[in-house]
C-alpha cells in the first residue's frame, strides 16, 4: 500500500539546510493500523505530510498504491489527496463558517460526485453526528468537531486515513472516543489508519508502532513487543 | 470544483464580511457612476451642439467666395473680400438640368451699417437676402412678413428684423409698420423674425435684413467688372441628405464652367454635415477626456479590491491549507479568488451602473442657459462598457492576489496561525 524507501527531505532555512528526515524507509500494508511515534522534532509530522501528498520528499521513492508519486506535479498530487486519502488533523481544521455537513462535503466539492448531501449525512452517521449536521463547529465540542473531521475524511471512502495528533487537543474521554472510533473504521471496514503521536498511550492501541528520532526511524515492531521493550525500558 | 460551488462559495465568504465587501463595492461604484454620468454628459452637451447646428437649416451647404486651397487665404479673411460669386452664379445653381440635387438657393449679402431708430443709435449686421433665405436657413416669421421676390425685384426699401435687435428697439411694442433709418435712409419694418433655437447662434438674431438688391444698391454699392452684383454667400438646400454630396459637385462644376475655371477654384463649397462632423470630432476628444477623468476613480477602486482580496487571502491562509489537503487544485483555489474579486466589481458596477443613469436622467434636459439643453440618452454601449469594464477589473485587480493564493503550499497554508 505504502512504499517509502530512502525518502529524505531537507528545507532550507535560511542558510542552514535542516534534513528533517534522513533516509527513511517503511512499507505500510493494506488494513494495517500504524502509530508513528516520536517527540517533537523527530520528523514524524515531515513523514505524514510525504505520505499524504501533501510535500514532496527531496529524494528517495515512494510508491502508493502502485503508483510512483514521488515526483508528480502538484495537480497530480491533488488528484491522489482527493482520491486516495483522508486527513484529520489535532486542530480538526474545519471551516468556522460553514455547517458540520458542508465541511463534510468540502472534500465532494473538489471532484466528481453526486448525491453531495447524503454521502455527507452518511459520513456523519458512520460517526454518530447526524443530529448535529446543521451545526457549525463553534457550537460543537473538541470531541463532535474532531468526529466531523473524521467524516469529512472519509466521506471520499479513502483508502488511507492519516491522522496527525488526532487526540492532541481532546480530553481523556473524548480521545477514547475517537480511538475507538479509528479502531472500528480499521477493523471492520478494513481501512488502512496511519497516526502520528507522541503519546505512548495512543500508540499502543494501534497494531504496529513505528519510533523516530532526528529523521531516522529507530524502532519498528508490532505493538505488543513495543510494549514489552517500553517496559522493559521502565523498569 | 464545479462553477456553482465557486459562485456560492465565493457569495458565502462575502457575505460573512458584508461591511468589508460593501466599502470595497463603493470604490467601484463610485468609479462606474462617475465614468457612466462624465460620458452621457459629455454626449449629452455634444448632442445639443450638433443640434443646434441642424437647427439652421436641413442638408445646408454653402459657397463662398475665393479658395481655401493652397495657402492662408481664407485663414486670413481674404475668401470673403474678392468678389468673386455673383448673383447671376446663384441663379445658375437653380438649373433642374445641371444641379437636380439643388432645392433651393439663397444668396446672401453682409454688411454693417448703422441703425437709428428714435434716439437709439447703433451698429448691426445687414444681410441682403432675397425671399428663399427665410426657407433654407429655418427661419420663422414671429409677426408681419419675410421679404418676398417682389422686394428683392424692386429694390424695395424694407427691412425684417431680428428678435434681438427688435426687443432693443421697440421692447414689447410691435415694430412692424415703423420705420428705422439705415445709414441715414429710411427703411420700414414689414417683419420680425422668431428667435432662434439655442445659444450658440443668438448672434444671427442681432442681424436685420434687406432685400438683396436694395443692399448693393443703398447700403454697398459694389459692382464687378462685368456689372453684376457680387454676393458674400451662396445657401444651397440640397434636396435630402443623400443628395449633398452630389450637390456639391453640381455647384462645383457650374461655377468652374461659368468661372472658366481649369486650376483653383476660385470660391469654397463647405457642407454643413462637414462642418458638424468637424465638431462631433473635437466634441469626441472632449468626452474621451471627461471619460479618462473618470477613469482614474475606477482605477482607484480596482486597487481598493486588489488590496482588499490581499488580505482576504492572507487571513484565510489556514483555510487554502484546509482546502488543498482536501484535493482542492491551484486552478479550484484561483477560481475562487478570482470569482470573490469578479463578485465584488461586478456587484459594484452594476450598482454603479443604476446610480449614474439615474443621475444621467436627472439632469437630462437640465438648461445649459439661453435655451439650450441637455439631450442625455444611456446607449446600449455605455450599458455594455460598464458590465465589461467592472467584470474586467474584477479580474485584472484580483488574478494576482488569486494567483498567491493558488501557490501557497498546502503544509505551510495549514501550520499557518
Amino acid at each position: 500500500m505504502i512504499e517509502l524507501e530512502d525518502i529524505t527531505k531537507i528545507y532550507q532555512m535560511g542558510e542552514v539546510e535542516v534534513g528533517a528526515l534522513q533516509g527513511v524507509s517503511l512499507t505500510v500494508q493494506e488494513g494495517e493500523m500504524t502509530a508513528i511515534m516520536g517527540s517533537s522534532g523527530s520528523g514524524k509530522s515531515t513523514l505524514m505530510n510525504v505520505i499524504g501528498c501533501l510535500d514532496a520528499p527531496t529524494s528517495g521513492r515512494y510508491v502508493l498504491d502502485g503508483e510512483d508519486v514521488g515526483s508528480l506535479p502538484d495537480n497530480r498530487l491533488a488528484e491522489i489527496r482527493s482520491r486516495q486519502i483522508g486527513f484529520v488533523f489535532q486542530t480538526y481544521n474545519l471551516l468556522p463558517r460553514l455547517t458540520a455537513r458542508a465541511n463534510v462535503e468540502l472534500p465532494l466539492v473538489y471532484g466528481r460526485g453526486s448525491n453531495r448531501r447524503r454521502r455527507a449525512m452518511e459520513a456523519l452517521e458512520q460517526v454518530g453526528l447526524e443530529d448535529r449536521a446543521n451545526h457549525k463547529p463553534a457550537e460543537l465540542s473538541g470531541g463532535q468537531q474532531q468526529r466531523v473531521g473524521i467524516a469529512r475524511a472519509l466521506v471520499k471512502q479513502p483508502r488511507i486515513l492519516l491522522a496527525d495528533e488526532p487526540t492532541g487537543n481532546l480530553d481523556s474521554k473524548s480521545s477514547e472516543d475517537i480511538m475507538a472510533l479509528l479502531k472500528t473504521l480499521n477493523e471492520e471496514h478494513g481501512l488502512t489508519v496511519v497516526i502520528v503521536t507522541h503519546e505512548p498511550d495512543i500508540a499502543v492501541q494501534t497494531n504496529r508502532v513505528v519510533s523516530m528520532l532526528d529523521g531516522r526511524i529507530i524502532g519498528d515492531s508490532e505493538t505488543q513487543a513495543y510494549m514489552v521493550r517500553s517496559r522493559g525500558l521502565e523498569s | 470544483m464545479s462553477p456553482v460551488d465557486v459562485f456560492t462559495s465565493a457569495l458565502t465568504s462575502l457575505a460573512s464580511n458584508k461591511l468589508r465587501a460593501s466599502l470595497t463595492l463603493l470604490g467601484i461604484v463610485i468609479g462606474i457612476t462617475a465614468v457612466i454620468v462624465l460620458i452621457s454628459l459629455g454626449r449629452g452637451v455634444q448632442a445639443s451642439i450638433t443640434s443646434q447646428f441642424e437647427g439652421l437649416g436641413a442638408n445646408l451647404i454653402t459657397v463662398t467666395p475665393g479658395s481655401t486651397e493652397g495657402g492662408f487665404g481664407a485663414f486670413f479673411g481674404e475668401g470673403g473680400d474678392v468678389n468673386t460669386l455673383t448673383l447671376s452664379d446663384s441663379e445658375a445653381l437653380l438649373d433642374p438640368v445641371a444641379a437636380p440635387s439643388v432645392a433651393a438657393v439663397a444668396p446672401t449679402i453682409d454688411t454693417w451699417a448703422r441703425v437709428v431708430y428714435g434716439n437709439q443709435n447703433d451698429g448691426a449686421q445687414v444681410l441682403g437676402v432675397t425671399h428663399a433665405y427665410k426657407d433654407v436657413r429655418n427661419y420663422t416669421v414671429a409677426t408681419g412678413e419675410f421679404i418676398s421676390d417682389i422686394h428683392v425685384r424692386d429694390g424695395a426699401t424694407v427691412t425684417v428684423l431680428g428678435a434681438s435687435i427688435s426687443e432693443s428697439l421697440f421692447g414689447l411694442r410691435n415694430p412692424v409698420g415703423q420705420t428705422v433709418k439705415l445709414n441715414g435712409r429710411p427703411f420700414t419694418i414689414i417683419g420680425v423674425l422668431e428667435k432662434q433655437e439655442g445659444s450658440f447662434f443668438g448672434f444671427l438674431d442681432q442681424n436685420l435684413m434687406v432685400p438683396l438688391t436694395t443692399a448693393n444698391d443703398r447700403l454697398v454699392g459694389n459692382r464687378t467688372s462685368t456689372g453684376e452684383i457680387p454676393v458674400n454667400t451662396i445657401n444651397v438646400q440640397a434636396a435630402s441628405v443623400d443628395a449633398i454630396d452630389s450637390a456639391e459637385q453640381e455647384i462645383a462644376s457650374i461655377l468652374r464652367l461659368r468661372h472658366r475655371i481649369t486650376g483653383t477654384d476660385d470660391f469654397t463649397i463647405t457642407a454643413q454635415k462637414d462642418a458638424i462632423e468637424a465638431i462631433n470630432d473635437a466634441t469626441g476628444v472632449f468626452v474621451v477626456f471627461l471619460g479618462s477623468i473618470a477613469a482614474i476613480s475606477l482605477l482607484v477602486g480596482g486597487i481598493g479590491i486588489m488590496n482588499i482580496m490581499f488580505v482576504t487571502v492572507t487571513e484565510r491562509t489556514r483555510e487554502i491549507g484546509i482546502r488543498k489537503a482536501m484535493g482542492a487544485k491551484r486552478r479550484d483555489v484561483l477560481f475562487q479568488f478570482l470569482t470573490e474579486a469578479s463578485l465584488l466589481s461586478f456587484g459594484g458596477g452594476l450598482v454603479g451602473f443604476a446610480l449614474g443613469s439615474a443621475i444621467s436622467l436627472a439632469i437630462n434636459g437640465q438648461s445649459l442657459g439661453d435655451g439650450v439643453t441637455l439631450d442625455i440618452s444611456i446607449g446600449w454601449d455605455i450599458t455594455a462598457l460598464a458590465v465589461l469594464v467592472s467584470v474586467g477589473i474584477g479580474l485584472f485587480f484580483g488574478i494576482y492576489p488569486a494567483m498567491r493564493a493558488a501557490r501557497l503550499h498546502p503544509i505551510e497554508a495549514l501550520r499557518y496561525e
